[in-house]
């Protein structure tokens, strides 16, 4: 069975692409031969229902699935054309190009100033005082949170809601100035309010990073995203415009899903 | 031997009142007509088994405490008593002789006056026996019948056993609370009897140590008792040198276990390291004495010093380091496995290397556990003896010189208690004052960690 690529994708210009990608845990085939251009300058979703697969082939992109132990992967992953598998290759670099949002806000247990300015302190991306405060101000500003938080800087991150975490840690994540970012269900944890905060954020974010994605709700994936891959039982069943996979779906699995028939 | 058949006979009755209980209970449920009790038969019949054991439990600790003192009595009674001393030793001898022989502890007497008293300890002790036996079964009896006789269909049997055993739980944890009272008690009251002898301010001011226990007891030379020497060699083998092994290893081989150790590996190591923890202390007290002690020495002697002493609070620092070492690493694992998995992933995820995650992210978030380890370590290190005994020394030496040797707060207890000095003499009581010491000053360094803790967590919840 072969992934329906829709051929109307005109953008060339890929940031990230993955060729016959298979990852194990173990014995166990996780994902299976996914193939797939993630598109510099839109926000791809990445659909499916429970254990599909689409939150660990996204782990692939930056490595994160190292800190796994069972875990292997196959195949290519390019990052402007540079395998990111290969040996040589600088985890801790590619990690600071490719930033990760998580399912479930995780900011340190330190003030919301420290969390922002930890990526640019260790990678020596400021010096001095006041460029790092201009970092800080800067990340916190494009994630829409300085003026919630501008004057209690030295509070714990750990004291704000749910929703104002999250966009800490997206904050947290642009600091570092990253080219893609990794997003994992990152509202399934929030409230609708919070949820609609997110997917604005996303939307000003959008362009400015290449931005994927991961997420149980359709209607978000079709609010937030320009294209949409169909992930079930761990191979990729459909890529293409989000317009077209919600409207035009070639695949009976894709249309049985978005109908509700199952997931 | 009475107490113990009081127990049995108590067990037996309650197995008696359990099955009684739990047939009466089967036979309401077979009357009821949807066959359901409010509580299961088997709590009927605890309910009516606790109610039988529970008093005879209490009355068997009661009467052990109370039938010595009413056999002796009874025997006092008896017309050879007028010819006992009056008081004092010899009496109190004759009549543990006489005794021992009635219980067939012993089969003869030295002392031809206790003969006299066998025959009327023989007959004191089977008469209590035997009110014993009869107060225990008319204690069952009554608990039994009352408890039996309560059973109904409706019965709330099991909130009654639940509500029992929660009491009992409770005396469990206070079992340990009261001790730890009681103890500080019983050293208060040493202590206060020590300081009416010697001037508090000297001994706790004093740097000059070296209580004669064959002075003369009533006028102490309170100069000789200045405890200044035995609070730095304390603090210098076990908060000290002890730290310095121990801190930095048992960190390190915390953060090498939870964060690089391949699983296999850490299922080995890890219990090998808590091993350590088991090893009397006796055993390493060996191991300071005849291997690391003169082992130090020849390196003194090697940098030239003329005449080093062969216990030094080195050797004994040391090894009491590593001793130790084992409490760190447990608490600091512990507490750095137990940091959430998604504090990690969010650093990696930034680009932080495995390094800075630990030194920036997991060890901050962990530290309330490490310094409670920490804590643990040197009350555990303070209060150490059989190291420091076998390898430090008894001279108090007021030094920075960890060459020199020196003694420690709790070696000068032992060596005061077990002294030849009679049990009133300030020498002796002295080590009830040192025991203070050391009891407020663990108890201090708790409360400072506690509070340390509270102040400088990184709450990640």
């Amino acid at each position: 069975m072969v992934t329906v690529v829709h051929q109307n994708l005109e953008d060339t210009d890929a940031k990230m692409s993955a060729r016959n990608v298979s990852v194990f845990y173990g014995d166990k085939k996780a994902i299976d031969e996914v193939s797939i251009d993630i598109p510099t300058r839109y926000v791809t979703a990445f659909i499916g229902p429970s254990g599909c697969g689409k939150s660990t082939f996204l782990r692939t992109l930056n490595r994160m699935n190292d800190t796994i132990p069972s875990a292997r992967v196959e195949g290519d992953i390019m990052l402007d054309g540079e395998d990111i598998y290969k040996s040589g290759m600088d985890v801790v670099q590619l990690r600071a190009r490719v930033g990760m949002v998580f399912q479930k806000p995780n900011p340190f247990p330190k003030s919301i100033y420290e969390n922002i300015a930890y990526g640019p302190k260790i990678h020596g991306l400021a010096e001095g005082k006041d460029e790092l405060d201009a970092v800080v101000e800067k990340s916190l500003r494009r994630a829409g949170l300085w003026e919630e938080v501008k004057d209690r800087l030295q509070d714990s991150g750990t004291a704000l809601s749910g929703g104002q975490q999250q966009r800490l840690c997206i904050a947290r994540a642009i600091a570092v100035d990253p080219e893609v970012i990794l997003m994992d269900e990152p509202c399934s944890a929030l409230d609708p309010i919070a949820t609609a905060k997110i997917e604005e954020l996303i939307d000003e974010l959008n362009g400015r990073y290449a931005i994927v994605i991961v997420t149980h709700s359709m209607q978000q994936a079709a609010r937030v995203s320009q294209r949409t891959a169909f992930f079930h039982l761990g191979k990729m069943v459909e890529y293409g415009r989000t317009s077209d996979i919600f409207t035009n779906p070639l695949e009976q699995r894709t249309q049985d899903y978005i109908t509700g028939r199952y997931g | 031997m009475s107490p113990t058949i009081l127990l049995l006979l108590a067990l037996g009755l309650g197995l008696a009142g359990w099955l009684a209980a739990r047939a009466r209970a089967w036979t309401f449920r077979k009357a009821s007509p949807d066959g359901r009790l409010a509580s299961l038969p088997s709590y009927h019949a605890w309910y009516v088994a606790l109610w039988i054991i529970l008093p005879v439990l209490v009355f068997v600790g009661a009467w052990s405490a109370i039938a010595p003192g009413l056999v002796t009595q009874s025997v006092l009674a008896s017309p050879a008593a007028d010819q006992l001393p009056a008081f004092g030793f010899q009496r109190q001898t004759i009549l543990n002789e006489a005794r021992a022989v009635a219980t067939g502890a012993s089969q003869a007497v030295f002392n031809p006056l206790a003969k006299e008293f066998v025959e009327p300890y023989r007959q004191a002790l089977s008469f209590y026996n035997w009110i014993g036996i009869a107060a225990t079964l008319v204690i069952a009896f009554l608990g039994g019948a009352w408890s039996f006789l309560r059973l109904k269909p409706d019965f709330a049997a099991r909130t009654r056993v639940e509500r029992i055993v929660m009491a009992i739980l409770l005396g469990a944890s206070l079992v340990a609370i009261l001790t730890t009272i009681g103890i500080f008690v019983s050293l208060i009251f040493e202590t206060m009897r020590f300081f009416g002898m010697v001037n508090p301010l000297d001994f706790l001011f004093g740097t000059h140590w070296g209580p004669d226990p064959m002075s003369n007891p009533d006028n102490p030379d309170s100069s000789r008792y200045g405890a200044i020497p035995l609070f730095w060699g304390t603090l210098f083998i076990g908060a000290i040198i002890a730290m310095i092994v121990a801190i930095p290893l048992g960190l390190m081989s915390a953060v090498y276990l939870t964060q690089y150790a391949d699983p296999r590996l850490r299922a080995w190591i890890k219990p090998t390291l808590e091993i350590l923890a088991g090893v009397p202390t006796v055993v390493y007290g060996y191991f300071a004495a005849l291997t690391i002690a003169p082992a130090i020495r020849d390196f003194a002697i090697s940098l030239g010093a003329s005449n080093p002493s062969s216990e030094s609070a080195l050797a004994a620092g040391l090894v009491m380091g590593v001793m130790i070492i084992p409490f760190v690493s447990s608490m600091a694992d512990d507490s750095i496995a137990a940091v959430p998995q998604a504090m990690r992933d969010g650093s990696l995820a930034m680009g932080a290397t495995t390094n800075e995650t630990i030194r920036r992210v997991l060890v901050p978030a962990a530290l309330p556990g490490i310094v409670a380890g920490v804590m643990l370590a040197i009350s555990r290190a303070i209060g150490e003896t059989m190291i420091v005994v076998m390898a430090a020394s008894t001279a108090a030496n007021l030094s920075a010189n960890p060459l020199d040797s020196m003694t420690t707060v709790t070696v000068q207890i032992v060596a005061m208690l077990t002294g030849e000095g009679s049990f009133d003499h300030p020498a002796t009581l002295s080590a009830f004052a040192l025991g203070f010491v050391l009891f407020m000053v663990t108890l201090g360094l708790n409360f400072i960690a506690l509070r340390v803790v509270k102040r400088f967590r990184e709450a990640y919840e």
